[in-house]
């Protein structure tokens, strides 16, 4: 136990920036995806309907760990060499895009489509519609549930220690192999990982409490 | 003169369903028309045509010299010469008054600010809420929110309007001071085609009456076929409606 030094701490604190930094590359990359796969979820073209329904359910349905080797691997094997993190960044891109587009989406269609109507019939496009009409109403909705997922999103990035990203996980595993202490090691990951995503799901539940009492107002 | 709206053997289906089964009718500039009949008769759906929310299966519409029916029409120049307000208001909630008015002005009509807030006092004030701009719609009575539409359609200077039951989510207080509205818009010579199931109106404002029946228009007449009704379906359907 006391083998545990200020250096280990400053390790693993090393370790969470990593964390949070691929966190807000993923949120960041697969939210400007995550917007093209909700566009085209909503097209009005069926075939672009089709090939993003394809895309969320091929994404959705296979593990994230897969996605990062496919990524990390199967970039090298075709002779792309990336860093850990770029192939780490990019596949849960991939995956948070798939996730987001089918929140938004959701957000979106709950929206009556008369407001569409409504926004149509005056003569707007319908790219105008969306952007003044449809979004400013869907984006209250879509908030909470966004947020919630970031903390998944925050988790999930641990997956990333398997391609040899030295993010949090793999910083406490690294410690704990020199230093044999895993119950304190991976513990103080744990309280690490939790000061990240406890604010967050505090503020995902007062967003959702103010939506509902915005709802019962109206 | 050529007429302001003029459908020709239109029929629509929703799925195997013909809703409007060969319908022809022509509404002349400055004509205030009532489409009566009961639910599901197609009335609201023939209107929805008009300004093609809705696809026709065939037959003609023409509207102030658009080919309605013709695939590549833009939809948007349509829509600049037809306003609709509709049952439900659908007054745009994160928007104010004033914004809910001025939306289509700046991104259709590409006006700026001033020009467009000029454009909805003027049109607020024709429908007697000009002191209402900075409001939130949330923040009205129903009857003053579907005032608040028909000024917003009325802002884009449409030549033809189409209101689809506008009043029937409304008391009768409320009811009285939408159609007052509805009855200065048709003095002041605007065309207009009323689906509604406020007789009284139809009676006073009305130059013209269709009434439909089970997807056809069974009698067409000035107001005086709503008295003395020609066709026994007009007469039962009159007769249940008070």
């Amino acid at each position: 136990m006391g083998d545990f030094s200020s250096g280990h701490m400053i390790y693993l604190l090393n370790g969470l920036m990593w964390t949070v930094l691929l966190s807000m590359l993923a949120m960041l990359l697969g939210g400007i995806a995550g917007f093209a796969v909700m566009l085209a979820r909503i097209s009005q073209r069926r075939w672009l309907r089709r090939i993003s329904l394809g895309y969320v359910q091929i994404v959705q349905g296979t593990p994230l760990l897969i996605q990062m080797f496919l990524m990390y691997f199967g970039l090298g094997v075709a002779g792309i060499e990336v860093p850990a993190l770029v192939a780490a960044a990019l596949a849960m891109m991939i995956y948070s895009s798939a996730y987001l587009g089918e929140i938004w989406r959701g957000s979106v269609l709950s929206i009556d489509n008369t407001q569409f109507e409504a926004a149509e019939t005056l003569a707007l496009t319908r790219w105008q519609s969306l952007v003044d009409v449809i979004l400013p109403q869907a984006l209250r909705i879509a908030t909470p549930p966004t947020v919630g997922f970031t903390v998944q999103l925050v988790k999930n990035t641990s997956l990333a220690s398997v391609v040899g990203f030295l993010e949090l996980t793999r910083s406490a595993q690294v410690i704990n192999n020199s230093l044999f202490e895993p119950f304190l090691v991976f513990g103080i990951a744990a309280v690490l990982y939790f000061a990240v995503c406890y604010p967050l799901s505090l503020w995902s539940r007062i967003l959702e409490r103010k939506l509902n009492a915005g709802r019962r107002q109206a | 003169m050529p007429a302001a709206v003029k459908l020709e053997n239109v029929v629509k289906r929703f799925g195997a369903l013909e809703v409007l089964k060969g319908i022809s009718f022509d509404i002349e500039a400055g004509q205030v028309v009532a489409l009566i009949g009961a639910s599901g008769s197609g009335k609201s759906t023939a209107l929805r045509c008009i300004n093609r929310l809705e696809q026709i299966q065939s037959g003609t519409i023409e509207v102030c010299g658009h080919r309605v029916e013709d695939p590549a029409l833009d939809p948007r120049s349509l829509r600049q010469d037809v306003g609709m307000v509709f049952q439900s208001y659908n007054l745009f909630p994160h928007m104010t008054v004033g914004e809910n008015v001025m939306l289509a002005l700046k991104r259709v009509k590409r006006m700026d600010r001033s020009a467009a807030r000029k454009v909805a006092e003027r049109v607020l004030r024709q429908v007697g809420l000009a002191e209402k701009i900075d409001n939130y719609p949330e923040q009205l009575s129903g009857g003053q929110q579907q005032r608040v539409a028909i000024a917003r359609s009325l802002a884009m200077a449409p030549k033809v309007m189409l209101f689809d039951e506008v009043t029937s989510a409304l008391d009768p207080k409320l009811t009285g001071e939408v159609l007052r509205v509805m009855e200065d818009l048709a003095k002041a010579g605007m065309t207009m085609v009323v689906v509604t199931h406020e007789m009284a109106f139809a009676r006073r404002a009305a130059d013209k009456v269709i009434f439909m029946h089970q997807g056809h228009v069974h009698e067409v007449g000035d107001a005086s076929i709503l008295t003395t009704p020609e066709t026994p379906e007009l007469r039962e359907f009159l007769d249940h409606d008070l």
